[in-house]
């Protein structure tokens, strides 16, 4: 494989093309709407009116949209079909020629996609996942060809420094920093792991890169092993996502008979090879150590920091773990230049974020801004706002270890020191909007019983602390507590925090830390006069008697 | 002392009985070849486990000791391994199983009022099985479908925005 067959391949693909396209969203929430029976119904429907030298049916990756499912845009009119069932089929391809027709249609220009800026979410709805041909014709691999011939391994790493690409996994640590940091390490033997295991309750959008453009993670792992000098990668797939996986293992067979992955790559001494590790349905294993340690084949617990997996990794050799936006990214940040990937968002987190819309919101699915964004333009403009005239109450950011920003906040840009700045994190990308309708305290309450569950168990203050402050939420809930009770909650959430070995136990208290600070009044509606007097200080007045007790 | 001595002979006893029920059965040759593929890799014990769950359905005892044995690991490991992620299963299911995704989206949406309805109409907790062995009721943590909450999964196949009456519906039919 060289530059010209990269050429070649994408203009013959580019030639091929007919005049008209369907574009049928195969991901995930559109299938399980029954798109694939859309899609087939659309190829007999064409074959039926003779128009197979017309129009091409495509399979595509998610169209964004996802509450309208299923989804079909026709090209180049761009009409946009919601709610297809299979009998739509014949008045689809008959408006190609200009018929009306009366199905439903979303308007492309909505604020939901007029606002949208696409970076890693390019591909996503164009172009076919499990044909490499079609990420080629969208000039995939030309990156990774470029690095490779013209660049060093060093060069690789200034350039992601200058991007100033964060992490998008949660905590934003600056990828060309983690990269150089590897690159710098000491061992023959080095890993880069794609850590997929998406498993912030309520976030579908490292799924949907997956399912919709695979390659473009592949090339993004590729060029990364290549700066910090890994010849084997891992892809850590949640056992949740078949689709995923089974896309990613199309796309890795694909890859591998264009030799562009194996060995040898463009002809360089360049080899890099890539296996899917499947998860087993742990949260902690999202977590870097953890992740490393299931790869193993082992318990997925963490183990103390340092050493980073940086120097002593995957077997004890230097690792670098991205997360699956953070290598989606990558590719078009060398084929479009580090500047202009630093000309986007604000001045410390730069890019576009992907989020994944969900809850009580007009409009679910997938949007990907500048970061900067305000909040508001994200959920009023593009998600439409609550559906039902409900008033927005607040909005969930970072799942199980992020906060809950009330709507007088709103305004807030979307970066990761203003999200930090409320008691929130950036986290993976999950923004769940809650309504009137939902308590505050019981969502607090849901995500400490998530993480009860999911802890590991390995060090006693989250194993033991959850499961405390989960009573305690219960109790409150079930309007049994006392002031003192919440006093006690609070000196939890602090011990939790500040002495937890890994990230789900330091972040487990944060939602419940969040809605005490904006939603303080809902928990103490909810409390019981103490009999003791509050918090003790009274206990003068009422001495314990065997009758209060 | 007699009981040190005796428990290694016993435990040779019951790994000889699990290879002699091994050689019987077609399943157990399938998942040999499987982690052959893996080169009898100790790493590959996760994905030795997620492809004996796949043909057994669930991963009994013997099923452990037999991967234990193969793989060259201590049975406390394997056994360790298995119990530890969610996904593996050391019961068997029931002929049809219900998993209602717990996911935030999800729960805002009303998934507990799902379950809630599927407890009263089968009896039956999260997690367990009907006594006939016809239905499991499972919770997700989060199938990735919160744009079309709350989704359900019934025999494998997603199922968008579904209400209690309706996931009691489906139930109604398989019982």
């Amino acid at each position: 494989m060289l530059h010209n067959d990269l050429l070649q391949i994408k203009e013959k693909e580019l030639a091929g093309r007919k005049p008209f396209t369907l574009r049928c969203c195969m991901a995930a929430g559109c299938m399980s709407s029954d798109s694939k029976g859309v899609k087939q119904q659309l190829e007999q429907a064409v074959a039926e009116a003779g128009l197979q030298d017309q129009v091409e049916v495509r399979g595509v990756g998610c169209m964004k949209l996802c509450c309208q499912g299923p989804l079909v845009q026709a090209d180049p009119t761009g009409v946009l079909y919601e709610k297809v069932s299979p009998q739509d089929a014949a008045p689809i391809i008959a408006a190609l020629n200009g018929a009306q027709n009366n199905l439903a249609k979303s308007d492309p220009n909505a604020p939901f996609f007029a606002k949208q800026h696409s970076i890693v979410l390019a591909n996503s709805g164009i172009i076919d996942p499990e044909r490499i041909e079609s990420y080629i014709a969208a000039d995939g691999y030309l990156a990774l060809h470029e690095v490779l011939n013209e660049m060093t391994p060093k060069d690789v790493v200034e350039a992601m420094v200058k991007s100033g690409l964060r992490g998008r996994g949660g905590a934003g640590f600056p990828t060309g920093l983690k990269w150089g940091t590897v690159a710098k390490s000491a061992g023959a033997k080095k890993y880069v792991i794609c850590n997929a295991d998406e498993g912030d309750p309520g976030a579908f959008m490292d799924r949907s890169v997956l399912e919709s453009d695979p390659h473009a993670v592949l090339e993004g792992m590729a060029i990364a092993a290549y700066a910090v000098g890994a010849d084997q990668g891992f892809m850590y797939v949640r056992a949740e996502y078949p689709l995923a996986i089974s896309r990613l293992q199309i796309a890795i067979k694909q890859a591998k008979q264009m030799g562009l992955l194996g060995a040898g790559i463009f002809e360089s001494p360049f080899n890099f090879n890539v296996d899917i590790r499947i998860g087993a349905g742990a949260f902690v294993c999202g977590e870097e150590t953890a992740l490393m340690a299931s790869v193993e084949g082992k318990r997925g617990t963490p183990r103390p920091r340092p050493p980073f997996p940086a120097e002593s990794g995957l077997f004890g050799c230097p690792t670098l773990l991205n997360n699956v936006e953070t290598f989606a990214n990558v590719a078009p940040i060398y084929r479009k230049g580090a500047e202009w990937f630093a000309g986007i968002g604000t001045e410390k987190s730069k890019g576009t974020k992907v989020f994944a819309l969900a809850g009580k919101i007009k409009n679910t699915g997938l949007i990907e801004v500048p970061m900067g964004t305000p909040m508001r333009t994200i959920v009023e403009d593009m998600g439409g706002g609550a559906p039902d005239g409900g008033k927005i109450k607040a909005v969930q950011t970072g799942g199980p270890s992020g906060g809950c920003i009330p709507s007088q906040h709103l305004d807030t840009p979307v970066d990761y020191e203003s999200l930090g700045k409320l008691g929130s994190i950036m986290g993976s990308g999950g923004m769940i909007v809650m309504d009137e309708t939902t308590g505050m305290v019981d969502v607090a309450r849901f995500f400490m019983e998530f993480c009860m569950e999911e802890s590991c168990g390995k060090c006693i203050p989250c194993r033991a602390g959850t499961v405390q402050m989960h009573n305690i939420l219960d109790k409150i809930l079930q309007r049994k507590a006392t002031a003192r009770d919440l006093a006690k909650l609070e000196e939890l959430c602090d011990m939790v925090k500040n002495t937890s070995l890994c990230g789900l136990g330091q972040t487990a208290p944060n939602p419940t830390l969040s809605t005490l600070r904006f939603f303080r009044n809902e928990y103490e509606e909810l409390l019981q006069p103490d009999k003791f007097g509050p918090r003790g200080t009274d206990a003068a007045t009422a001495q314990p008697t065997a009758a209060t007790q | 002392m007699n009981a040190a001595v005796a428990t290694p002979q016993k435990n040779q006893n019951r790994i000889q009985a699990v290879l002699k029920h091994a050689s019987g059965d077609k399943r157990f040759k399938i998942l040999e070849v499987h982690m052959k593929k893996h080169q009898f890799r100790q790493d590959a014990l996760i994905e030795v486990l997620h492809k004996a769950q796949e043909l057994f359905g669930f991963l009994e005892d013997d099923l452990l000791l037999f991967i234990s044995v193969k793989l060259k690991l201590p049975p406390s490991r394997v056994y360790g391994v298995a119990t530890f992620y969610h996904f593996f299963q050391l019961k068997p299911q029931g002929e049809h199983t219900c998993v209602v995704c717990m996911g935030t989206a999800c729960y805002v949406k009303g998934a507990d009022k799902v379950i809630a309805a599927v407890q009263a109409h089968a009896k039956i907790k999260p997690g367990e099985t009907t006594p006939d062995n016809k239905v499991s009721l499972l919770t997700a943590r989060c199938i990735g479908a919160c744009g079309i909450a709350p989704a359900v999964v019934y025999d494998g196949t997603v199922t968008p925005r579904v209400t209690p009456e309706a996931a009691v519906e489906q139930i109604k039919k398989w019982m």
